[in-house]
């Protein structure tokens, strides 16, 4: 086999190649962007870079706009400001954003397996008119695997658990290859293990150069787990940075209410607030 | 050589089989006019089956029987300006179709109106509208019933074209935006992510509803659309796990009741789109039984009924 044959293709689709991506430019560029429901503006005042193969946490309070965020810049919601989009990741991936939302709209009882779904993904690299072609049978498979939800690729939809069922989303999302990838409370609903196997496939994302944003309320694994962080209060930008820069005293009392400390402790980030529930603790 | 004489013994017996077979299966078709009639009634099983896959799963079943209330006042006024011609019917029917479904794509844009509120009120009216133009006309009861209930054994070999031809373009239509059509019935969301034209897509889907309808009027007329948009779909829905098998399903079934209804109307004497429907009822019930009688069955037996139903659907 050459190395251009099938063969070749389908273990470059099984083993992606962990290559450094040099390539550390903006993937997506927003500028003033606002955004709201029925002429109500819920988020305004955004304008941030995201660069190739950066995690970001968007963490904030909820009602605080962080799905509207992703909503607008995917494309959900009329907004006003700018979003460019741009295909700037190392490996074959377009400019595009793929969304996973926190709560699918979608009918469980839809005649679609697992494989239908996450092939859905792929319908603009496939084009109009055209069935899929071998190269998309292998994202598709690749996506699947990287989820650990190759198995189960002919159950139909409706008869995943919620968690198996955010996996294919994630799984679908890959799929599409975009150059950037929004995951709204990705972690709801899973259990820890998937919670560890989502953030391997974060990892090799981050080699890939994919950009990656991921909305979270989890304030202790944001502060360890992400390259930059957002805070997000009211609608509006309250940080934007690294971790440890912006997890000031001042920022976090201006994203929560004035109930919330954190503090690290060796190798623990320590979260308190007055609602005992909010009381964590995160191991790095 | 037993096995020769044997044959040869139950030959008359089995002449006299295919004789009957040939008077009930054969001799209609000998007539022109009903070969023409059993030809449109297949065509409109396959396509409305296809169509209707998608009313389906898309929750449209109100629609589909609005819609094809809807038409009544462009039928209502080809029939008054044709004397006696079928296809000028057709062409009615077609434009007030395809303007009723655009209408109600656009009133429900924006969801300020609720779908189903909107449907009801506009196509209530287009009903009301064409009933009015009808009730001018002399004999105003049997014109109606035609329309409302169907007329197949009056398919003109124009009106066999028309079918064939618009029917065609829906499959081709269908065949060749499966894909996006799946994406916007499945997940909206998905779709406008991946920017396609998620409008342009739903309006086109509903015009191709409204070409279904149009097309199915002869053979089952205004009343009963609906059944024939809904029943093999749902019957293939029960059976299958993938769109497109449950499509695949759902055009045969759809063709199964049309020829089967056909023939049972030939010979019992009853009205024909009736008969249809009631047989793709029929078979939705039979599914159905089977399904809850297995499933009844692994009960007793100690076997979760999803198993059962996993099992029972085909890939």
């Amino acid at each position: 086999m050459t190395g251009n044959g099938l063969w070749a293709r389908f273990r470059r689709a099984e083993n992606p190649p962990s290559v450094q991506c040099e390539q550390r430019g903006v993937v997506l560029a927003v500028r003033g962007l606002a955004a709201g429901y029925n002429g109500q503006r819920a988020i305004e005042g955004f304008t941030f870079d995201v660069h190739a193969g950066e995690r970001i946490g968007i963490v904030g309070p909820n009602g605080a706009g962080k799905s509207t965020l992703f909503k607008a810049l995917v494309g959900l919601l009329p907004h006003q400001g700018t979003i460019s989009i741009l295909g700037a990741s190392c490996r074959e991936s377009h400019a595009m954003v793929a969304y996973v939302p926190q709560h699918e709209e979608i009918d469980l009882n839809f005649p679609a397996t697992v494989w239908d779904v996450v092939m859905m993904g792929r319908a603009r690299q496939i084009g109009y008119i055209l069935p899929p072609r071998k190269r998309d049978r292998l994202a598709v498979r690749a996506a699947l695997e990287r989820v650990g939800m190759w198995a189960l690729r002919k159950r139909p939809i409706g008869q995943l658990s919620g968690g198996q069922r955010r996996r294919v989303f994630v799984a679908r999302a890959l799929a599409q290859q975009a150059s950037v990838l929004l995951l709204d409370e990705p972690f709801s609903g899973v259990d820890t293990t998937a919670e560890g196997d989502i953030f391997q496939v974060l990892d090799v994302l981050r080699e890939e150069g994919v950009a990656v944003l991921l909305a979270t309320h989890n304030l202790a694994q944001a502060a360890t787990h992400y390259d930059k962080l957002m805070l997000i209060s009211g609608g509006r930008m309250i940080a934007f940075g690294a971790p440890e820069q912006i997890y000031t005293p001042e920022n976090l009392a201006r994203t929560f209410g004035e109930r919330i400390a954190l503090w690290r402790e060796g190798e623990q980030y320590v979260v308190v607030a007055d609602r005992p529930c909010h009381a964590e603790t995160h191991t790095p | 050589m037993i096995g020769w004489a044997m044959w040869l013994a139950a030959g008359g017996w089995w002449s006299a089989w295919l004789e009957r077979l040939d008077a009930w299966l054969i001799a209609p078709l000998r007539y022109p006019l009903l070969a023409r009639s059993m030809e449109a009634a297949v065509i409109v099983g396959v396509v409305s089956g296809v169509v209707g896959t998608f009313v389906v799963v898309r929750g449209m079943a109100f629609f589909g029987d609005a819609l094809a209330h809807a038409i009544l006042p462009g039928v209502a006024f080809a029939y008054q300006r044709a004397e006696g011609k079928t296809d000028g019917l057709f062409w009615g029917g077609l434009v007030a179709g395809v303007l009723s479904a655009l209408g109600i794509g656009w009133l429900t844009r924006h969801e300020r109106v609720r779908e189903d509120t909107a449907i009801g009120v506009v196509f209530a009216a287009m009903f009301a509208l064409g009933i009015a133009m009808i009730s001018r006309v002399n004999n105003y009861a049997g014109d109606l019933s035609h329309i409302l209930f169907g007329q197949i054994l009056g398919v003109s070999p124009a009106d066999l074209r028309l079918i064939a031809g618009f029917g065609a373009a829906v499959l081709v239509v269908v065949a060749l935006f499966f894909k996006e059509f799946m994406i916007i019935s499945f997940d909206l969301a998905l779709a406008r992510t991946l920017r396609l034209p998620v409008e342009l897509f739903r309006l086109l889907l509903l015009v191709l509803i409204a070409v279904t309808i149009v097309v199915s009027l002869q053979t089952v007329g205004i009343a009963l659309m609906v059944a024939l948009l809904v029943t093999p779909a749902a019957t293939a829905s029960l059976v299958t796990h993938r769109l497109l098998p449950m499509m695949g399903v759902s055009a045969f079934l759809g063709a199964a009741a049309s020829v089967i209804g056909f023939y049972i109307s030939f010979h019992q004497d009853i009205a024909t789109g009736p008969a249809i429907v009631l047989t793709a009822t029929a078979f939705f019930l039979a599914t159905f039984g089977v399904q809850q009688v297995r499933s009844m069955w692994a009960g007793w037996r100690g076997v979760s009924s999803a198993t059962v139903e996993a099992a029972t659907r085909t890939e």
